[in-house]
C-alpha cells in the first residue's frame, strides 16, 4: 500500500524540483546555524548561493563520522537545545557516542517515513505488530513504535528480548508482523520450536528487518522457517533512524524517502560521484530534519541506486541491498572484500568466537592475491579428535568461499591471540606490519 | 585391565615456545603428565595428555589461557610382546566392528606395565568388547 501517494509516485521531475527547492533552504539553514559546516564551506570555497541544481550538490564538503565525534555532543545542531524534545544515541567509531537530536517536528517526519515504510513493507491499520526492536537509546524500537501508532495499527512493544515471552504474546495477542533483528528472527523460530510452538501455525504473515547486514539466503531462510514475507529496511541514527528506505512488496530493492532524503552514490576512494546502477558508498543528505540536518554524510555502506520505474508506482529510487562497507575494504584477486562479510560468516558457525584477523600479503594499497583469515578456537568448538578440527576448517572455508565468493585460507588460532580493542577493531594487516602491529597478543 | 580415565586435550598453536608455555603451566602447579601424545598440522596440535590430576590439570591450563577440554577414554593394559596390541585392542575392536579413532602408548611407571589409550566411536561397546575374555 501506498500512504503517500503524493510524495511517493512524485513525477521525478517535481520530486527533483522539491529536492532543490529543500536542499537549498537547508544549506543556507546549517551555513548560518552551525559553525562546522560554515568552515566547511569556506574551506571548499562555496557558499549557499552555490547551490542552483541538483548537480551543485557535488560542491559541497562531505561530512564524517568522524565529524560528529569532533562536534561531540551538541556542536552539529542547528536549533537551541530547548527545541529538542528528544535525543537518541547509537555508538560511534572510536568511543564517543553519536548523538540524535530530534526537534517536534522532525519526531513527526521520523513517525511519518517510518508508517510510509510499514505501509510499503504491506502493514495496514488492521495488522498487530510486536515490535522486538531495542527501547531506550536505539532508534529502532521508537522508530518503528511511533510509526506503526502513525499507521494505526495496533503495537506490541515488546522490545528486543525475553523471547519466551515474545512467543506467548506473539501467540496469545494475534501478532501478524513482527519486527526486529534478522538474527533474531532466527532465535525466535529456534526458541518456539523448542516451546513446541511452529511459528507457521501462528497469524504471523510479515517481517520488518533490519539494523544488521543480511543476506538473501537469509531472507528465504526466515521466510520459510516462519512462513512470513520478510522485508528489508534501512536507515542509521546519523540521518533519522530506521525508515530512510524500504522494500515494497516485490523485493527489488529498498525505495528511499527522498522527498527528505538526498542520495549519492560515490567512489569511496576519490569521492566522485557515481551514475545509477554503478555500485559504491551511499551519500546522504537530509533535506527535512531541523535539529541535527547533515550535509553529504558518508554512510561507508556500499550500495547501488536504481531509477527504473517499480511495479508498485512508487517514483522513488531504489538502492539494493547493503553489500559491505567502504572501510577496509579489499580488492582480493579483483574481488572486493569486506570484513563485516567475514564477520557475518563467523556469526553463523556455531560457537565461533566472531574475533578474526585478515592477514593479507599486500601488493598495493588495497589489493592482495591471499587471504589468510585468523580464527580464534573457543572450548565449544575444539575437539581432541583432529577429524573434528579439520571439518570445522573445511566449514569455515566453504563459507567464507560462498559469501565471498572467492576462496580464502583460514588458520586457527589460540583464545585472545588477537587483541581486543575498544570501539571497532581494526580487522586488516599486513603480513609484514603484523609482528609490530600490535593485534597479536604473543 | 579396562578402565575409563579422563583424558585432558589442549589446543596449541603451531610455533616455537608454545609446548614450553603449556609445560611451565602443568609444572608450576604440580600437575604431572602420565601419558601424552600430539597430532599436528601446519598450524596447529591438539595435545592429549593423562594427568596424574586431570581436572587440576585442566583448570590449571585454561587459567594460562589455553583452550581445553577432558573426555572419557579407554585405558587398556597390554602385554608387552609381539601381537600383544593386535590381540587384546586392535583385533577384537575389528570384530566388533568398532572405528579407532586414535590411539597412543604409555608405561605405567610404578606398575611396570606397558597400556594404551584408545579413543573410539562407541565407548560403551568398547570398553564390554575389551572387558569380555
Amino acid at each position: 500500500m501506498i500512504r503517500d501517494p503524493e510524495h511517493e509516485k512524485m513525477p521525478r521531475k517535481q520530486l527533483e524540483e522539491l529536492q532543490l527547492k529543500r536542499l537549498q533552504a537547508k544549506v543556507k539553514d546549517v551555513y548560518e546555524k552551525v559553525s562546522f559546516y560554515r568552515r566547511a564551506f569556506k574551506e571548499k570555497g562555496v557558499t549557499p548561493d552555490d547551490i542552483k541544481t541538483l548537480a551543485d550538490l557535488k560542491k559541497l564538503p562531505f561530512t564524517s563520522k568522524l565529524d560528529f565525534r569532533d562536534n561531540y555532543p551538541f556542536g552539529l545542531m542547528a536549533v537551541p537545545l530547548e527545541k529538542v524534545v528528544r535525543i537518541h544515541s547509537s555508538s560511534g567509531t572510536t568511543g564517543k557516542p553519536i548523538v540524535a537530536p530530534y526537534t517536534e517536528a522532525d519526531v513527526d517526519m521520523f513517525a511519518e517515513v517510518m508508517a510510509r515504510s510499514l505501509a510499503s513493507a504491506g502493514m495496514t491499520k488492521h495488522d498487530v505488530m510486536q515490535n522486538a526492536y531495542g527501547y531506550g537509546l536505539f532508534t529502532g524500537g521508537l522508530g518503528f513504535h511511533y510509526g506503526c501508532e502513525r499507521l494505526g495499527a495496533t503495537v506490541i512493544p515488546s522490545g528486543a528480548g525475553n523471547t519466551k515471552r515474545q512467543i506467548i504474546l506473539l501467540q496469545d495477542l494475534g501478532t501478524t508482523v513482527i519486527t526486529c533483528t534478522p538474527t533474531y528472527a532466527f532465535i525466535l523460530n529456534e526458541t518456539a520450536k523448542e516451546m513446541g510452538v511452529d511459528l507457521r501455525e501462528t497469524k504471523l504473515r510479515l517481517g520488518i528487518h533490519g539494523a544488521e547486514p543480511w543476506s538473501e539466503q537469509m531472507r528465504k531462510d526466515i521466510e520459510d522457517k516462519l512462513h512470513i514475507s520478510a522485508i528489508n529496511i534501512y536507515g542509521l541514527t546519523e540521518v533519522i533512524g530506521p525508515g530512510v528506505s524500504v522494500e515494497c512488496e516485490h523485493k527489488n530493492g529498498m525505495h528511499i524517502q527522498e522527498d527528505h532524503f538526498l542520495v549519492e552514490i560515490i567512489d569511496p576512494r576519490t569521492g566522485e560521484q557515481l551514475p545509477y546502477g554503478k555500485e559504491g558508498e551511499l551519500v546522504i543528505t537530509t533535506l527535512t530534519k531541523e535539529a541535527q540536518p547533515v550535509i553529504r554524510f558518508r554512510t561507508r555502506d556500499i550500495t547501488s541506486l536504481s531509477v527504473e520505474p517499480c511495479k508498485c508506482g512508487r517514483t522513488l529510487v531504489k538502492m539494493a541491498r547493503i553489500t559491505g562497507r567502504s572501510d577496509d575494504m579489499l580488492v582480493v584477486r579483483g574481488v572486493n572484500v569486506f570484513p563485516s562479510q567475514i564477520e557475518s560468516v563467523l556469526l553463523e558457525v556455531e560457537g565461533v568466537e566472531p574475533h578474526y584477523l585478515i592477514v593479507i600479503d599486500r601488493h598495493d594499497a588495497f589489493s592482495t592475491d591471499e587471504l589468510e583469515i585468523w580464527v580464534e578456537v573457543s572450548e565449544q568448538v575444539f575437539s581432541d579428535e583432529m577429524q573434528k578440527m579439520e571439518r570445522l576448517e573445511k566449514k569455515l572455508r566453504a563459507e567464507m568461499d560462498s559469501v565471498l565468493g572467492i576462496s580464502a585460507r583460514i588458520k586457527l588460532v589460540e583464545p585472545r591471540t588477537i587483541v581486543r580493542t575498544e570501539g571497532k577493531a581494526k580487522r586488516v594487516v599486513d603480513r609484514k606490519e603484523l609482528p609490530n602491529s600490535g593485534l597479536i597478543a604473543k | 585391565m579396562v578402565s575409563r580415565i579422563k583424558q585432558v586435550s589442549v589446543f596449541i598453536e603451531n610455533q616455537p615456545g608454545r609446548l614450553v608455555a603449556m609445560l611451565e603451566a602443568l609444572e608450576k602447579n604440580q600437575v604431572d603428565i602420565r601419558a601424552l601424545s600430539i597430532s599436528d598440522t601446519a598450524d596447529f596440535g591438539i595435545v592429549r595428555m593423562i594427568l596424574s590430576d586431570g581436572a587440576k590439570g585442566a583448570e590449571t591450563l585454561r587459567q594460562a589461557g589455553f583452550t581445553t577440554r577432558q573426555d572419557w577414554i579407554l585405558s587398556a593394559e597390554i602385554p608387552d610382546r609381539p601381537g600383544g596390541l593386535l590381540k587384546t585392542v586392535a583385533e577384537p575392536l575389528a570384530k566388533a566392528g568398532i572405528n579407532v579413532k586414535y590411539l597412543y602408548f604409555y608405561i605405567e611407571a610404578a606398575a611396570g606395565k606397558s597400556m594404551v589409550v584408545v579413543k573410539t566411536d562407541d565407548i560403551d561397546k568398547a570398553e564390554k568388547v575389551l572387558k569380555s575374555p
